[in-house]
C-alpha cells in the first residue's frame, strides 16, 4: 500500500516524463529540445529514488544532466543559429514517423497491459548501500563487475583520444 | 493505491516511442541525437525497473544501467566531435544534405 504522498509524486514525475519527452522531440528550436531532454531525465532521475536506488539517481543527475547536456549545449552552439527554427517538417515524413511510433506504442502497450497481472506490488528490499555497490564493482567473484568496470574504463579512455582525433584541427 | 511495476513501465513505453518519432523526423543530426538519448534512457529505466519489482534481493539490472549510462557518455561524446567535425567541412549538420563519405 502506497501513502498518498508517493503516489502524487508518481502522477507528477510520470507526467513530467510524457509530456517534456513529446516536446523534447517536437519542439522547432533545437535547443530548447535539449533543454526539455534535461527535464526528462531529472524525472528520470526521480523515477531512479523512488525505486530506492539511490546512487544510480544520484550518477544520472551528475553524468547525464551534468555531463552530457552540456556537451549537447555547445555541440548545438557551435553548430547552429540559436534563433533558427527547424524547418517545418514534410507531411510524408511526419506521418511515416508518427505510424512507426505509434505502433510501436500500441503494439508494447497491449502486450505489456496483457501481463499486467504478472507484476505484483512493490516488494521490500534491503537497502543498496554504498558499500555493496563498491563491493560488487570492485571484486571478481560471482556477482561482481571488475571485469566491465576496467572495460568501461578503457572505453572511456579510448573516447577521450579518439574525441581528440576526430575533433583536431587539420 | 498501489504502484505496481506497469505505472512506470507505461510512461518508459511512451518515452521510447517519443524517442522513435524524433528519431525518424528530426533533420538535425544534434536533434536526432537527442531522441537516441531519450530511448537510450527509457531501455535504461526499464532495466531498474524489472530489477527493482522481479529481483529485489540482486543488482544486475542497477549495474547494467551504470555502465550503459557510463556508455552512453562516451558515445555522445564522440558523436558530438564527428558532428562538430562534419559541420566544419560542409558547414550544415542537415542529414537529408549530407550523402558523400568523403568530402
Amino acid at each position: 500500500m502506497e501513502s498518498v504522498g508517493s503516489f502524487i509524486l508518481y502522477v507528477i514525475v510520470s507526467l513530467a516524463i510524457i509530456v517534456f519527452s513529446v516536446m523534447a522531440v517536437t519542439s522547432r528550436k533545437i535547443l530548447r529540445a535539449a533543454t526539455y531532454l534535461l527535464f526528462t531525465l531529472f524525472a528520470a532521475a526521480v523515477v531512479y529514488f523512488m525505486l530506492d536506488y539511490q546512487f544510480l539517481g544520484a550518477v544520472q543527475i551528475a553524468v547525464y544532466a551534468g555531463g552530457i547536456l552540456v556537451l549537447f549545449v555547445f555541440a548545438i552552439l557551435l553548430t547552429s543559429h540559436p534563433g533558427n527554427n527547424s524547418a517545418v517538417l514534410g507531411s510524408k515524413r511526419r506521418i511515416l514517423g508518427l505510424i512507426a511510433s505509434l505502433a510501436m506504442l500500441f503494439v508494447s502497450a497491449a502486450a505489456l497491459l496483457a501481463r499486467a497481472s504478472l507484476f505484483a506490488a512493490k516488494p521490500q528490499m534491503e537497502e543498496v548501500n554504498m558499500q555493496k555497490i563498491g563491493e560488487a564493482m570492485m571484486g571478481t567473484g560471482a556477482n561482481q563487475y571488475l571485469l566491465p568496470f576496467e572495460a568501461v574504463s578503457i572505453l572511456l579512455l579510448a573516447c577521450i583520444i579518439g574525441g581528440i582525433v576526430v575533433a583536431r584541427k587539420r | 493505491m498501489e504502484i505496481s511495476a506497469i505505472y512506470f513501465l507505461v510512461p518508459s513505453l511512451i518515452m521510447f516511442c517519443c524517442g522513435l518519432y524524433g528519431f525518424i523526423t528530426r533533420r538535425n543530426m544534434i536533434a536526432m541525437l537527442i531522441s537516441l538519448e531519450l530511448m537510450l534512457n527509457s531501455v535504461d529505466m526499464n532495466f531498474v525497473i524489472f530489477n527493482r519489482f522481479l529481483f529485489p534481493g540482486q543488482m544486475e539490472g542497477m549495474m547494467f544501467t551504470l555502465f550503459a549510462i557510463a556508455i552512453a557518455a562516451a558515445e555522445t561524446a564522440l558523436a558530438i566531435a564527428i558532428i562538430i567535425n562534419v559541420f566544419r567541412s560542409v558547414n550544415h549538420v542537415d542529414v537529408r544534405e549530407l550523402n558523400e563519405m568523403k568530402f
